[in-house]
Parts: structure tokens; C-alpha cells; sequence
């Protein structure tokens, strides 16, 4: 038997991953999949209920808002920013994070102690904050949007890759390599990197879903993209005002929201559990 | 014939001046068996180290030269130094479930240093792990080479990393507690398949052990260490039959043996300890003597 059917099929693996495929397929073809144009207002049709209700429409399957846009439609189209921002801040936050988290466990001594003393430093700031900051300083837009959750986020990256390659770095095999006469940087990427590698991916996968959270609450602030394309976070926002006529407003790209988040972190512990060659 | 391996006067301290080498001198001569005998923290594992070139970053050597084939360690810069004790040197480790990397396979792992370090094609270095798979009694190196390491038994582990010590042909190897980690009936079979590459290959083994019986099977020469300091150094033989300094008679005295399984275990006199103690203060004062 190979390995990977020896593991079983894990369900978190694959109820997490067939919602994040849905959720990005959906995204990426929302213009063909979308019933209704995101944009478009009409105050006939204003605040229909989802289809199970009296009074819905046909082609509106979630309802609309108060400005008579089909919030399924909104929905998708909202995906768009939420996986660009989701995939970009956090790759860009786990490449600066993992980077010097290893070189601060792998090397040790002064150049751990510069890394964590900025690490402390950086985590004493409130992130939602600093987010908010960053944004007011950078300016509203995508790229302003990751460069904010990038920033904040490299942390979490250095202080598990450091304490993983500080464990690493004490292992025997680390000591072998060293006696064979291999260079530090050498042992560094060749010996410790694939054994804190299935660590990183499922903090990867994590810091995907806390960047959708991020950028949403960025939205919900309306600190994010300042354009009219429809955010998870934006949709929220606009729900809260008429939670009392129209709750699915607020509910569903809620829904949408922790879903999103939840398969994220599962999906990255699923793979970790799956990928990693020493059974935890 | 010069030394293979030649420690004269090795002192090391730790940060808050304690002296964990004294004034260690020894010499492993080419294909001999030394074996370090002591109890914990009696500074065995530290002389391997500090040939090898790893030492924890907190000791520091104060003195002392280390020649390994007439080349003074000492005098190299670090990366002449790696590059010498890399392709002269190897170790058999105290613990095999941590000294191969999780993430690789075996065959890779093995064949790598090989490649990299002593810059053998990868056909050469294929053959030579077979081979040495074969000589520590691998059954199915095919299954072996594939496996990562987690799928094989602390046994297979500890063979794997002795095929991979002596396959570069060292001409020294440390052997740190190779049979403290083992089941005990592993331990045995791991100790003769040591003894056997030994000769075949005609490596020299600094052998670190705790354990009078393995010292017996093993080694030719020994050195008694006691809190950095070699007590006794004697041909084994000798050593067994008469030996000379308290402690050594101490230790063996506490040897447990197994003929009487109920028998309680006696830890080394005290009164022989306490006289160390002294020696060892009264030796630290006379060094100290001329900078007071």
C-alpha cells in the first residue's frame, strides 16, 4: 500500500479543500457563474428575501440589499478580492517571517536576538490597529490592503519557524552534517528547511484565512479597496445597517466569511498531518 | 608511525570557569581501538566533540593541542579544518531516532555526503552504500535505501548510521554511547558488527562508553576519566587484571554484575571520590599558583 492510502482520506482534508476549490472556482469564473450583475441596482427589488422565503424572486437565490443587488452575486464577486488579498499578503508575509524565523533558530545567538527583540517589538502593536494605520498611511487600495497584513502578519511566521528550527537545529543529524563538513547556510536549507516545511504550509494556510478576516474587517471599516467592487467585509457592513429588514444581508457573507476562515487553518493542519513524513 | 589521533594537555572551561577538560592527553594510533570510559559528565562525550569540531558554542578551549594525522585541528582555519575532519573523521551517535534527518530518505541521505563532501560520482557512491549496507548485515538494502526513518527500528537505525560512518573510509571514528540507546539484545549484535568493520576496515575508534563490560569486548587501549581528567590510562588487558589508580578499582567494583541479579547495586565508594576531589582542588590550585 502507498503511503498516502495507508493515511486514509482525512474528511477535514477534503470538506476543507472542496469548499476553498468551490469558493475560488466560483471566484475566478464570477462573471460566467454570477446570476446577476454585482453592480446592478434596482429599487423594485430591493431587500427580496433568500428563495425559501414568501416574496423571493427566481435568479435571486440569496436575497438582495437594500439598494436591490442580488447578494449571491455580490457574494462571489467579493470572493475575488478576498482570495487575491488571502494568497498575496499571505505568501508575502510567510516569505519575510520564515525567512528570518529560520535564520533565528537555525544561527542562534546575535542574530536571534536581534530578530525576536523586533518580534516583541512588532507584537506589542494591537494588529487590527496597526492594520488600520498602515492602511490610513499607505493609502485605500489592493496593493496598499496586502502590503498592511503582510506587514503585520511576518511575526507569526518567525516565532514558529524559529522555535521549529531552534528544535531542529539540536537534533543529531543537524551535528552529523556539521562533522561531514557541510556549510552553515547548506545545512540551513538543505538539512533543517524540509523538516520545518510542513509547519510552514499549514501556517501558510492559516494566515490565508486570518488575511480574509483582516481584509474584511478592513472593508468593514471601509479602509480597504476604496472602489465599488463588493467585499466580503463591505457587504457586512452595509447588512448591519438593516439587520432588522433584511438579517441575510449580514448573515450569509458572514456565513461565507467563517467558512472561508475555518477551511483555511483546517485545510493547512490536514495537509501538515497528511505530508509530514514523521507521524506526529 | 605518527598518531592518528593525538590530544596533548586539552583544557576546555564553560563560562563560569568550570573546568570541564584537564589537562587531557591521549592518542588513539592508527586502526587501535581507545576506549574513554567515565561516569556522566565525566567529560567523554567533550573530547569527542572537540576533535570533531562541535562543541557546544558555551565551552571554550584554554589550552592544549589536538593532531589529527600530524595536522594541528588548532592551527587550520575553520573551513581547512571542516574539510580535513569531514573527510578524515566520522561519528557513530549516542541516539540513532535523532541522527538521520526525518524528512529524507535513507539511500539519499547516505549517498550525499558521499558526493558533496568527497566529490564521488553518484554510480560510486550507490555501489559503496550497498556494499556497506550489506557488510552491517542489511537483508534488503533495496527496502532500506527507500525507506525514511522513521519506518525502520532503532537496530536498523544504528546500522544504517554505522554503514554511513565507515563508508567514506575514515580513518578515525567517535563512537558516542553507540549501544546506550538499543534494546540490549540489539546491543550486542551493534557491538561485534562495530568490532567487525573495525578490523575489516582497519578504522581507529575513540570508543565513549560508561560500561566496564563493553570497554572489555571492545577496545585495546583505555583511558579512565573522572571530571575532565584521565585517571588511568593502561592497555585494557592490563587494566583489567591489575588496576592501578583507586577510582578505576572503584568503578569496577561498582560494576554490577550479572551473575547475581538480586544483588543491589553499590554506587562508587565515597572515600575514593572524596580523595579525587582533593587531587583534583589541590591541581586546580597549582595552576592557578603563578597568575596569583
Amino acid at each position: 500500500m502507498d503511503r498516502a492510502s495507508r493515511r486514509g482520506l482525512s474528511p477535514r482534508l477534503w470538506l476543507a479543500g472542496g469548499w476553498l476549490l468551490l469558493a475560488l472556482l466560483a471566484a475566478i469564473f464570477a462573471p460566467l457563474v454570477a446570476p446577476q450583475d454585482p453592480l446592478a441596482q434596482d429599487l423594485m427589488l430591493e431587500r427580496l428575501p433568500p428563495f425559501w422565503l414568501d416574496g423571493a424572486e427566481p435568479g435571486y437565490w440569496l436575497g438582495t440589499d437594500s439598494l436591490g443587488r442580488d447578494l449571491l452575486s455580490r457574494l462571489i464577486f467579493g470572493g475575488r478580492i478576498a482570495f487575491i488579498v488571502a494568497f498575496a499578503a499571505a505568501i508575502a508575509a510567510c516569505l519575510v517571517g520564515s525567512t528570518l524565523g529560520l535564520i533565528a533558530g537555525y544561527f542562534g545567538g546575535w542574530a536571534d536576538r536581534i530578530i525576536s527583540r523586533i518580534v516583541d517589538i512588532w507584537m506589542a502593536f494591537p494588529p487590527v490597529l496597526f492594520a488600520i494605520l498602515l492602511v490610513a498611511v499607505l493609502g485605500t487600495g489592493l496593493s496598499s490592503v496586502i502590503l498592511a497584513i503582510a506587514i503585520i502578519d511576518w511575526t507569526r511566521f518567525c516565532r514558529v519557524i524559529r522555535a521549529e528550527a531552534m528544535g531542529q537545529s539540536r537534533m543529531d543529524y543537524v551535528e552529523n552534517a556539521r562533522i561531514a563538513g557541510y556549510g552553515r547556510i547548506g545545512i540551513m536549507l538543505r538539512e533543517v528547511l524540509p523538516n520545518v516545511v510542513p509547519s510552514i504550509v499549514a501556517l501558510l494556510s492559516l494566515e490565508m484565512g486570518i488575511a480574509v478576516i483582516v481584509e474584511a474587517i478592513l472593508s468593514f471599516v471601509n479602509l480597504s479597496i476604496s472602489t465599488d467592487d463588493p467585499t466580503w467585509g463591505g457587504i457586512i457592513a452595509e447588512g448591519r445597517l438593516s439587520i432588522h429588514q433584511a438579517w441575510w444581508v449580514l448573515v450569509f457573507p458572514l456565513i461565507t466569511l467563517i467558512l472561508t476562515v475555518l477551511s483555511f487553518g483546517q485545510f493547512g493542519e490536514a495537509l501538515k498531518a497528511r505530508f509530514d513524513p514523521v507521524l506526529r | 608511525m605518527s598518531a592518528c589521533l593525538d590530544i596533548a594537555n586539552l583544557s576546555a572551561v564553560l563560562p563560569n570557569g568550570q573546568r570541564v577538560l584537564r589537562s587531557v592527553s591521549l592518542a588513539v594510533q592508527p586502526g587501535e581501538v581507545r576506549a574513554l570510559v567515565g561516569e556522566s559528565g565525566a567529560g567523554k562525550t567533550m573530547i569527542g566533540k572537540a576533535v570533531l569540531g562541535v562543541l557546544p558554542s558555551s565551552v571554550r578551549i584554554v589550552e592544549g593541542d589536538m593532531l589529527l594525522e600530524g595536522e594541528d585541528l588548532g592551527k587550520l582555519q575553520p573551513k581547512a579544518r571542516r574539510a580535513l575532519v569531514g573527510a578524515r573523521t566520522a561519528l557513530i551517535p549516542q541516539d540513532p531516532l535523532t541522527a538521520l534527518n526525518p524528512s529524507r530518505r535513507i539511500g539519499p541521505q547516505m549517498t550525499d555526503r558521499l558526493v558533496r563532501i568527497l566529490g564521488w560520482s553518484g554510480e560510486k557512491a550507490d555501489t559503496r552504500i550497498r556494499q556497506l549496507l550489506d557488510e552491517v548485515q542489511i537483508r534488503d538494502p533495496e527496502r532500506v535505501l527507500k525507506c525514511y526513518p522513521h519506518e525502520l527500528s532503532g537496530g536498523m537505525r544504528q546500522r544504517v548510521l554505522i554503514a554511513a560512518a565507515f563508508a567514506a573510509e575514515p580513518r578515525l571514528i567517535v563512537a558516542d554511547e553507540p549501544t546506550t540507546a538499543l534494546d540490549v539484545t540489539v546491543q550486542k549484535q551493534i557491538l561485534r558488527l562495530i568490532a567487525a568493520l573495525q578490523r575489516e576496515h582497519g578504522t581507529a575508534i575513540l570508543f565513549v562508553t560508561h560500561d566496564l563490560g563493553v570497554v572489555a569486548k571492545i577496545s585495546q587501549k583505555v583511558s579512565v576519566l573522572y571530571a575532565g581528567k584521565v585517571v588511568e590510562e593502561a592497555d585494557t588487558a592490563a587494566l583489567f587484571a591489575a588496576p592501578q589508580h583507586p577510582y578505576t578499582r572503584a568503578l569496577m567494583a561498582a560494576t554490577p554484575r550479572y551473575t547475581d541479579p538480586f544483588a543491589s547495586l553499590r554506587p562508587v565508594d565515597e572515600a575514593v571520590l572524596a580523595g579525587l576531589a582533593a587531587e583534583i582542588a589541590a591541581a586546580d590550585l597549582a595552576w592557578r599558583r603563578p597568575h596569583g
